[in-house]
């Protein structure tokens, strides 16, 4: 059986599920993830996440790279959020 | 309290169809071409749907394709920033159309299909369809669109649930819609023929679990029971006028598709007023918008954040008051209503959808 696409580990590749598309609001002024039938409202921190998961870059490395960005550690909630997103299959891991 | 904004528009570009389906959600006085709002009319609403903060479109009908100006729409709502879903029989899907609607950026196609089994298919469709439904899917696929496959379910086709989610594969789609037959219009006219037992609805229901699994990461599986089945009603879009509106091909602006039988309700029209004097302001929207309009027993139920009393056109359909509470809920003596309605006598008769109600010719 195939891994389960939902479960991810530090070595994952997420990637947008491929019919969604990170976008932004002018109306509501956030960056809002669209896709079939779907919109999910975003803030600045969920979208800067969701735009470092291109398919090639790790868990690790998403988190190594936002760590450097906010000069904190925050790998606690990103992988929180990217399981949150895997979850709903709005992000594949290969 | 400020209104909230809508998220989602569904645009009945046209009540024309090649289908007869007795299950259509358009209502049963089906509006003439001449009736439908010109291309610059529909490019000026979805422009306004998109400030008033509207994300999704739909692309619908009727059958959008008979719109030769589909196109120009659908490049209009892509410039202004919406998603759209092209919700298509597939019939006139021509390579020529399929290949320009991708060049101007539209995202999403949903194609319907009627069942797995050719000879029933086009049966309920009442016309020759499958071979074309096959080529669009096959275009959709080849193009590169995100693909959706759009079920129907009723008592004729729910035994072969499986099949019909398995084509849907074979088709290449990325996402499938089962949804049991809603009883409005002419659904609710065609009641007795479509209805599943209460037999068929479980056995599809551990099919349909099981097929969510096997197909999980490949393809996204959707499943809407008959709410008839269910001890509570469905939560319609989040409540009335709160997330999504539908425009009739004529330009009048409605809470819901199923809006127009409740009668008494008056609608306000794009050609008179902007769609966001609508959403605010109009009637139709107002009426049944947060909680007020509630009786009991939904007024004190603490459910009535979660469904909102249920659907308004289905209370009205079934109750002739709009305002009480679905006769789907279990908690309302009005429920007998519905026990009744799954006891009625199976029909073998289609009634189907033309705009008069001409016999189906054979």
């Amino acid at each position: 059986m195939a891994p389960d696409p939902r479960l991810l580990t530090a070595d994952s590749r997420p990637k947008l599920w491929r019919l969604a598309r990170l976008d932004f609001d002018p109306v509501r002024q956030r960056p809002v993830l669209l896709y079939p039938e779907g919109a999910v409202l975003l803030n600045d921190t969920g979208a800067a996440i969701l735009e470092l998961c291109d398919g090639a870059r790790s868990v690790g490395d998403i988190v190594a790279v936002l760590n450097d960005r906010y000069h904190a550690d925050v790998e606690a909630d990103v992988t929180e959020y990217l399981d949150t997103m895997a979850q709903r299959e709005l992000i594949r891991a290969d | 309290m400020p209104t909230d904004r809508p998220t989602t528009l569904l645009a009945e570009l046209t009540h024309r169809c090649p289908l007869h389906c007795p299950y259509c959600s358009n209502p049963l006085e089906l509006m003439r071409a001449e009736a439908e709002l010109t291309t610059d009319e529909w490019k000026r609403v979805f422009s306004e749907a998109r400030s008033l903060g509207v994300l999704q479109l739909g692309l619908s009908g009727g059958e959008p394709l008979l719109r030769k100006d589909l196109e120009d729409l659908a490049a209009h709502a892509r410039s202004v920033g919406l998603y759209s879903t092209l919700v298509t029989s597939g019939l006139g899907l021509t390579r020529s159309r399929a290949e320009r609607l991708k060049e101007i950026g539209l995202e999403h196609i949903q194609i319907s299909i009627q069942d797995s089994d050719p000879e029933v298919a086009e049966r309920i469709a009442g016309a020759r369809s499958v071979r074309h439904k096959q080529a669009a899917a096959q275009l959709v696929r080849e193009l590169g669109f995100a693909f959706t496959v759009n079920v129907v379910l009723h008592r004729a086709n729910l035994d072969r649930i499986e099949q019909i989610i398995d084509m849907a594969a074979d088709l290449g789609a990325d996402r499938v819609e089962l949804a049991n037959t809603q009883y409005y219009g002419w659904g609710l006219r065609n009641r007795s023929a479509l209805q599943p037992t209460r037999e068929q609805v479980e056995r599809s229901r551990e099919v349909a679990q099981r097929a969510i699994q096997r197909y999980r990461g490949r393809m996204q599986i959707t499943y809407v029971l008959p709410d008839y089945y269910e001890a509570f009603p469905k939560a319609c879009y989040g409540g009335w006028g709160k997330l999504y509106l539908v425009i009739a091909p004529n330009g009048s602006v409605l809470p819901c598709h199923g809006a127009t039988q409740i009668t008494g309700l008056s609608f306000d029209n794009i050609r008179e007023h902007s769609l966001d004097w609508i959403w605010q302001e109009s009637e139709a929207f107002r009426l049944f918008r947060g909680d007020s309009w509630m009786k009991e027993p939904c007024r004190s139920c603490p459910r009535k954040t979660v469904d909102f009393g249920g659907c308004r056109c289905q209370a009205f359909a079934l109750t002739g008051d709009a305002a009480n509470t679905d006769p789907v809920c279990t908690l309302t003596p009005l429920r007998q209503i519905v026990d009744r309605a799954l006891e009625e006598p199976a029909l073998p008769e289609y009634q189907y959808r033309y705009p008069s109600e001409a016999p189906l010719p054979v």
